[in-house]
């Protein structure tokens, strides 16, 4: 799950890294008013997105009045917004964050995520703050610093204290800098963070160390315990056909193809999406309905299939263990009693009972395209596509 | 011996009389597995399908014996009761349920280096089809009979694509040795390479099959444990060739975060280890069968 800027720098703050002053807004009038009880003479007008790179896509405006601040939240209010990690369709901008402008010296790079070889948490860092972690890698690997932290013990004043003498940071100010790391580590190892990123992390004329911005995500499977982050979760951010899936237990992935899949299982169906490029189509979405593929569920994934309107075929592979693909041949001829599918549909059933789930299928007299193997099914659909 | 679990191996089902519990620790039975017991705090000294259940791990293994367990409790108990196995002596360890937490599974991790390497329970999972040897175990929810008894070890990150693969073997009159779910979560219990390792010095295993997918770098630390260590043919298929980079797909693991995690990277990587590559889900199989004609 991910969060909006001004929460991720709530929470730091909350742990104890230095954040500029700033609001939150939703309209233009309240922007001004933010702007004087902010004070100074220049702020930061800062579209709220669920994504990096706001700044190039001019979601970011610096104004020198009130005036113009609540003419700058005018403008990006209720827009939508295309960064390079948001896709075509860009996201919406329901929410505006006012902040004072800061004098910057100095802009450095730090980020926490798993390490997923040495099962620890790595802190990042580097003296490149500004450029993307993937940009800085790419031009200046040898501004990088990691240290791995020993979750059993959590992060210790060394680490901090070693990380921030490698960015250069001058003595005065060390003591400042390890104590805004070991903020975001405790951040990140008490609120099951999965990454925090402080991009740039700041030394200001005046010699603070602000966090200028700031991206947070969450373990969706430790949100059980976790009331006042799921609460930051905003649904406007996300897609709406995603947001169906994940409210009835369905994993969902919106993609650009027109075949439409329902399949169990991630693994098959990240294989059969493979066997579809394979075959020269192209998928519409990820959809694993759960090693269980239950009647009801496959019911909820026609119903999601059906409102993509790229969907020009569905096909439908179920590896049926224990729950058999008879019991599974009666979901979807339930499933297609109760939803109008106008778009040909291919099925392959594979495994436990499969041939009496092939007859049921028959029996029906439902209109579909029976497949053998993951191969023939791909073929099939791609043929459908063409036969139409 | 097989590799992992056996016929010798002694069963508890922690989440014993649960419905998941109750529904696999019956299919387990009736498969053959040696279920000894169970285990659900609050319940110790009731009987629960012909067998007796324990409050704690520990009570268990004393009464049972038992070497082995199978984890049906639900994700937020899921850290504390691998870490009650482990203590208790238990050898292997099965988790099924999909939603731990990654930090507890961190946990889990940490917690169990105060072990030394022999005295150490194998976790397998969580969020896996689990272990079967056929004909001789099965600790897991695969459905037993798509696996014919054979030569062929199998690891597989997902549960489906695994029996897609058994089921493949089997139209092909090839059998497997062991086949294992490591699961599809960021941090597991055992990698690709903790399980390649154990298929390398087992005498009844001639090659290995490895399903990967996308995200983590399990596959390829596999493969150059391969290359370096593995005189047994391994042949591997990495799922996610469209999966768009960023997402994750299903398991919570997959997900392209950084260089060498992509389906294309790793068939490269893997290429280079000197692995055979199962061009599509379709032929993984043939493929098999091509190297074991060699």
């Amino acid at each position: 799950m991910d969060i909006h800027e001004y929460q991720a720098k709530k929470i730091l703050s909350d742990f104890g890294v230095t954040i500029p002053r700033g609001g939150i807004v939703y309209s233009p009038e309240n922007a001004e008013n933010k702007a004087r009880e902010i004070g100074g003479s220049k702020w930061v007008v800062k579209a709220q997105i669920h994504s990096g790179a706001r700044g190039k896509a001019g979601g970011i405006i610096v104004c020198n009045s009130p005036l113009e601040v609540a003419q700058a939240t005018d403008k990006l209010l209720g827009k939508r917004l295309v960064t390079n990690q948001t896709g075509p369709q860009g996201k919406i901008v329901n929410r505006i964050y006012i902040e004072e402008a800061t004098d910057i010296e100095r802009e450095l790079y730090l980020g926490l995520v798993f390490d997923r070889s040495s099962e620890s948490i790595m802190v990042v860092a580097s003296t490149e703050g500004g450029m993307s972690v993937e940009e800085i890698s790419k031009e200046k690997p040898e501004s990088i610093i990691r240290s791995k932290i020993e979750v059993a013990v959590g992060m210790q004043n060394f680490q901090a204290r070693e990380l921030a003498f490698g960015l250069g940071i001058e003595p005065d100010l060390i003591r400042r800098a390890s104590d805004t790391i070991i903020g975001c580590y405790k951040a990140f190892s008490e609120l099951d963070a999965t990454m925090v990123e402080v991009n740039p992390l700041v030394i200001s004329k005046q010699k603070q160390i602000l966090a200028l911005d700031c991206k947070m995500s969450f373990d969706n499977n430790a949100m059980f315990r976790r009331n006042q982050v799921s609460e930051l979760r905003d649904k406007t951010q996300e897609e709406s056909k995603e947001i169906y899936a994940s409210d009835r237990g369905l994993n969902y992935v919106s993609l650009d193809g027109n075949i439409g899949n329902i399949i169990n299982g991630a693994g098959l169906a990240m294989a059969s999406m493979d066997m579809i490029k394979l075959a020269g189509g192209s998928p519409a979405n990820f959809l694993d309905v759960g090693g269980g593929a239950t009647p009801e569920k496959i019911v909820k994934a026609f119903k999601l299939i059906t409102m993509d309107e790229k969907v020009k075929v569905i096909l439908v592979n179920i590896f049926a263990g224990i729950n058999r693909c008879d019991w599974v041949a009666e979901g979807i001829v339930q499933a297609l009693k109760k939803i109008e599918i106008k778009v040909p549909i291919v099925i392959r059933l594979a495994g436990t009972n499969v041939e009496k789930g092939n007859k049921i299928l028959k029996d029906s007299k439902l209109k579909y395209i029976e497949a053998s193997t993951l191969e023939d099914a791909a073929n099939k659909a791609v043929k459908a596509l063409g036969d139409k | 011996m097989a590799v992992v679990i056996d016929k010798n191996s002694k069963i508890i089902i922690q989440g014993f009389t649960g419905k998941m519990g109750t529904f696999h620790a019956d299919e387990m039975i009736k498969y053959g597995s040696n279920v000894v017991g169970g285990v659900t705090p609050g319940k110790g000294g009731q009987k629960h399908l012909d067998r007796p259940v324990f409050n704690t791990v520990k009570d268990a293994v004393k009464h049972t014996g038992a070497n082995a367990s199978i984890l049906f409790v639900p994700p937020a108990f899921a850290a504390d009761s691998a870490m009650e196995a482990a203590d208790a002596g238990i050898k292997t360890c099965v988790a099924i349920v999909d939603g731990i937490p990654s930090h507890d599974m961190i946990r889990i991790k940490r917690y169990m280096r105060r072990y030394t390497k022999t005295e150490k329970m194998t976790l397998v999972g969580p969020n896996c089809a689990g272990i079967i040897s056929p004909g001789k175990s099965m600790l897991g929810i695969m459905p037993g009979h798509i696996y014919k008894e054979g030569t062929v070890g199998i690891i597989s990150r997902s549960g489906t694509l695994g029996y897609e693969a058994a089921q493949q073997l089997k139209n092909l009159n090839i059998g497997i040795s062991t086949s294992v779910g490591i699961g599809g979560d960021p941090i597991n219990g055992s990698s690709f390479r903790d399980i390649i390792e154990k298929f390398e010095t087992d005498d009844e295993t001639d090659a290995v099959l490895m399903i990967g997918e996308i995200g983590g770098p399990q596959e390829v630390a596999a493969g150059e444990f391969a290359k370096e260590n593995m005189k047994k043919p391994v042949i591997a298929y990495i799922a996610g060739l469209t999966a768009p980079k960023g997402r994750v797909m299903g398991h919570a693991g997959a997900i392209v975060s950084a260089y060498g995690e992509s389906a294309i990277e790793k068939v490269e990587i893997l290429k280079e280890c000197g692995i055979t590559i199962s061009k599509n889900p379709s032929v993984m199989g043939e493929t098999v069968k091509d190297v074991l004609k060699k």
